[in-house]
């Protein structure tokens, strides 16, 4: 297969394996789980053999181009193409991928189902990190929203219905605010067709980027969870079943700010300069607010969900620095927290609540779950120092290159972000705590109002284990050798060629 | 002589359908049986095929009478086009609860798809009220056609009632033009020197007209008749209406307003419009994009909610007629005919549903994943199209609709249609949530009762599923669909002339 092919292979083992389950008989329920592991399995690999093929001296960062008329009337085209950021997130998509199948290993209830709804975002996501068309990067954008709402709604737990309809709603408004901006482009520059490489090239009008700008960015940024339209999130996290929650924050969050940096800040530099600030405030106040709110929360997934919206602060920060420290952290960021929400997600709501059948903390901790479920509690402590940006983990390269990234761009904000980096280890801390590690008189007062307390809980089976494991290493590797994800992230800003080229250079201080 | 020897060559593929209507007549006066039945389904369809066969292999270009009958590319894919939707009309009657008269319903339907052949082939005013009116008739008989059910002869009352008025409104506001201008054929309106476009008799027709249109294509606040007639009506009547007659109604009110009254359009740019049928349109459109969304939202039956959704879609179609050029027409078009198919496919499930379990609440809709997960996927996809989410055929459509509007009076970054579009986006996002409820119905919510037996395949059944391929191969690969209607818009005589730019308008700028 030619090199080229690497990244459109992930697109197709998807779409292999959702055309392989929906021909199964449903007598052979079972084998969907085996078809969809193998569709993840081949989908990193294609992304792993991308990331290897990758070339680091060429001038042209975005690699791997495909370009193929599609409607050749409205002169829209599948073109597709691969930069560090994309391959980055290829990756991130991948190892997801592999571990949330990993992780519905128990799903029972129509599986059959199940696993081409998973899988088709899976390729809608792989998609987006590789379109190089804005119609295109819309199409798989919009694919993944409607898969969403059956896995919350059917396979959910917790007001599932609710969260599953919320998290549509908010999704559908935000593509809403993109379609409208799409469509200015479109009419706007009828030369360049929607590829985004001749549109970076376009100057738009500054009077379209003032408002085209904020449109698009708060569009794309309602998916990345940017506060004040992020309050879908912890619901709709909190309802979804364990594998698309793991989604949702691993994968589903980074579309938002991902197309937020390859649509909005490449293509309206003018309206970026505008509303920098305003919106790097929203991110700031995002990422305190989320931290704060986590430290009050008794149930242990909405703590998870709202640590999410405290690290996507940090991403959308990171990506307003706009210097390479700030966008290199910010495209580190969004693989760490994929990696470690993806982990939190799945001891919270796979591990323990399939367990135990509660998420809060205080009954958690009267269950010693230290002692009864070890792998879980060692998983847990070790994904909660990731997420509070241990040294050695990703978090840590991730948000110490945001803040001193913001340090350059918004010495004031810094003090906030300083400080919700210090709530955010607060809020870990007492989770941790007191779900897994409860002082005695603690632990007996909680252990004496449940009274099934002291039940045995089945052990942790081994896809649980598998899918743990790989998470870890992710984030462990890209902790202590982040050089093989930075490498091809500042390649992408920084070769002459880049689209991004001008994020970078726009700041000279 | 030669004229009326002619115009009988040139409609031949209407005749096949009258002369098919009388054999189906007669051949239902036997004894009604199922495959009597069967029978006459077959009838009707070969009936229809040849006409389709007739069109599609007689390749004329031509004008009659001074455009009293146009054939053309355009034409003849339009014409084809709902002949191949009436049929699917026919197909869900033959399985469908009309149990008695089945020939007559037929050739009911048959005579109507008639007159909607000759509205799309008309080039004249006189013309287009009599091709509606026999399109309108038969349309009011086969709404009422349940005589026990009190549902469908109230809607057939109040579409009756409600057409009856706008006719007399649409008549009146052709005879105002024609008495302005002095002339029928949309040739020549087109010609007419720009000052008379001014008379207040002649705007006051032209409005007339739009009343007129605005209930044919159920726009608001024309609109009120459509809830209960698609309610009340038998499905396959509801269908047609939904179908069929708005493919043609759409073309025509286009040929209309493109062509003949294209002079006379005005502008409805924000902050800067000029009176014309453009900001008329745009208020219409506006009002029929909010009002049918924000109805549907609290809609129980399914029939209603297609309903008011058909409101709404009505309203972004019209957005795309405001573009009044090549690129708008077209996406009209294909949006028209994607809808087409879309709506007759959840009228087909609706039309199952009833059958199977008495109704189409959303009630009874629960569980139906169980009991027929082929259809249950399918009515997914219809949803799903409507709500504009790709990779369906309604995403493409709307999105070529919504950039042919604005692109139509874009310059130096001056969207000048920004805030119609402003809404149509807002309130497409708002409609995701009524299909989604149907949809949580059909997947989410367990059936109350103990889940019916699977039932075997009908006829209708697989025209559904068929339905559902076309629109996902549609949406995948528009060009199907798009490249003939581009090549049709292209060939169309009356766009192809360069429109003389509007002259700024003497006594009332300055």
């Amino acid at each position: 297969m030619p090199t080229a092919l690497f990244p459109t292979a992930t697109l197709l083992s998807a779409l292999a394996g959702i055309l392989l389950i929906l021909i199964l008989p449903s007598r052979w329920g079972g084998a969907a789980k085996w078809i969809a592991l193998l569709s993840a399995l081949t989908g990193f690999g294609f992304a792993v053999a991308a990331f290897r093929a990758y070339d680091l001296s060429a001038a042209q960062p975005i690699q791997f181009q495909l370009d193929l008329p599609w409607v050749e009337a409205l002169r829209i085209h599948f073109a597709t193409g691969t930069d560090g950021v994309s391959l980055v997130m290829l990756l991130l998509t991948g190892i997801i991928a592999i571990t949330g199948v990993l992780f519905s290993w128990n799903v029972t209830q129509q599986p059959r189902a199940f696993f081409a709804l998973f899988l088709t975002i899976i390729g809608g996501v792989y998609g987006v990190f590789q379109s190089l068309d804005l119609f295109l990067l819309f199409v798989f954008y919009e694919i993944v929203i409607i898969p969403k709402y059956f896995l919350i709604s059917n396979w959910g737990s917790t007001n599932r219905e609710y969260g599953a309809m919320k998290l549509t709603i908010y999704s559908v408004a935000g593509s809403a605010l993109v379609l409208l901006g799409i469509l200015g482009i479109y009419v706007l520059a009828p030369g360049a067709a929607l590829n985004l490489q001749s549109l970076a090239k376009v100057t738009f009008p500054h009077s379209f980027q003032l408002w085209a700008f904020p449109v698009m960015f708060i569009g794309f940024g309602v998916l990345a969870g940017l506060w004040p339209f992020h309050t879908w999130a912890p619901t709709g996290h909190v309802a979804a079943p364990t594998a698309v929650s793991m989604l949702l924050a691993g994968v589903v969050m980074k579309l938002g700010s991902f197309s937020a940096l390859r649509v909005a800040m490449t293509l309206f530099p003018d309206g970026l300069a505008a509303w920098r600030m305003p919106l790097a405030i929203l991110a700031t106040i995002g990422l305190l607010y989320g931290a704060l709110v986590a430290l009050a929360q008794r149930d242990l997934k909405f703590v998870v969900g709202y640590s999410s919206i405290n690290h996507m602060g940090f991403v959308l920060l990171g990506l307003l620095t706009l210097n390479s420290l700030g966008l290199t952290g910010a495209v580190l960021q969004m693989f760490s927290h994929g990696v470690i929400g993806g982990l939190l997600f799945a001891v919270v709501g796979r591990m323990l609540y399939d367990r135990t059948h509660t998420r809060d903390i205080t009954t958690l901790g009267g269950m010693g779950l230290a002692k009864a479920l070890p792998f879980a509690a060692f998983t847990f402590t070790l994904a909660s120092a990731a997420s509070m940006g241990m040294p050695g983990f990703s978090g840590f390269i991730a948000e110490i290159s945001i803040l001193l990234g913001a340090w350059k761009s918004f010495p004031v904000l810094l003090i906030f972000a300083m400080l919700g980096a210090g709530v955010t280890v607060a809020f870990t801390l007492r989770a941790l705590q007191r779900s897994f590690f409860p002082s005695l008189a603690a632990a007996q007062s909680a252990a004496a109002a449940n009274p099934h307390a002291t039940e045995p809980l089945p052990p942790i089976t081994l896809p649980e284990r598998l899918g743990a494991a790989v998470l870890m290493a992710a984030t462990l590797a890209a902790g202590i050798f982040p050089k093989f994800l930075i490498d091809p992230i500042l390649h992408s800003f920084e070769s002459p060629q880049s689209l991004m080229h001008h994020l970078i250079q726009g700041v000279t201080r | 002589m030669n004229t009326a020897f002619q115009l009988f060559k040139y409609l031949t593929p209407e005749s096949f359908l009258a002369e098919t209507a009388f054999f189906v007549l007669i051949a239902g006066l036997f004894k009604s049986t199922a495959s009597r039945r069967t029978m006459l389904l077959s009838l009707t369809l070969l009936g229809g095929l040849a006409s389709i066969a007739w069109i599609a292999l007689h390749p004329e270009n031509i004008v009659i009478c001074h455009g009293m009958a146009v054939i053309d590319p355009l034409t003849r894919f339009i014409k084809i086009a709902i002949v191949g939707l009436s049929l699917i009309a026919c197909v869900y009657a033959a399985a469908s609860n009309v149990r008695e008269h089945l020939a007559e319903y037929l050739a009911l339907i048959l005579f109507s798809t008639i007159g909607m052949m000759l509205l799309a082939g008309t080039e004249d005013l006189l013309m287009i009220f009599i091709a509606l009116e026999m399109t309108s008739i038969p349309l009011y008989i086969l709404t009422g056609y349940l005589k026990k059910s009190s549902a469908s002869a109230e809607a057939a009352l109040k579409y009756f009632l409600v057409g009856g008025v706008s006719a007399a409104f649409l008549l009146f506001g052709l005879s105002l033009i024609y008495g302005v201008t002095g002339c029928t054929a949309l040739q020549d309106l087109a010609k007419v020197p720009p000052a008379t476009f001014r008379d207040p008799l002649f705007l006051a027709g032209v409005v007339m007209a739009m009343a007129g249109f605005g209930f044919k294509v159920a726009a608001v606040p024309f609109h009120l008749w459509a809830p209960d007639v698609y309610e009340g009506a038998p499905t396959p009547s509801a269908a047609l209406i939904a179908s069929g007659s708005k493919v043609a109604g759409f073309l025509i009110l286009a040929k209309l307003l493109i062509y003949g009254l294209y002079q006379a359009r005005g502008s409805a740019v924000w902050a800067a419009m000029q009176p014309g049928w453009l900001p008329m349109l745009g208020l219409i459109a506006a009002a029929s994009i909010i009002v049918g969304n924000l109805a549907a939202l609290s809609q129980s039956n399914v029939k209603r909610i297609l309903a008011y959704s058909a409101i709404a879609q009505s309203g972004y179609m019209l957005l795309g007629l405001m573009a009044a050029d090549k690129t708008g027409l077209s996406s009209v078009l294909f949006y028209v005919i994607v809808y087409a198919l879309t709506t007759l496919g959840a009228f087909g499930v609706c039309a199952i549903v009833e059958q199977r379990r008495g109704g189409s609440q959303l009630h009874h809709f629960e569980g139906l994943h169980q009991s027929a997960p082929g259809l249950a996927l399918c009515m997914g996809v219809f949803m799903i199209s409507l709500a504009g989410i790709p990779p369906l055929a309604g995403f493409f459509g709307k999105f070529y609709l919504f950039a042919g509007a604005l692109g139509s009076v874009t310059k130096d970054g001056h969207m000048g249609l920004l805030w119609l579009l402003i809404i149509a986006i807002a309130f497409n996002a708002v409609s995701l949530y009524y299909y989604l409820i149907v949809l949580k119905h059909v997947f989410v919510i367990p059936p109350a009762a103990e889940p019916a037996p699977r039932s075997p395949r009908s006829a209708a059944g697989t025209l559904v599923g068929l339905l559902a391929i076309a629109i996902f191969t549609l949406g995948i690969y528009p060009g199907l669909l798009l490249d003939p209607i581009h090549n049709a818009v292209k060939t169309a005589a009356w766009l192809a002339s360069p429109h003389p730019q509007p002259k700024t308008l003497p006594g009332i700028t300055k």
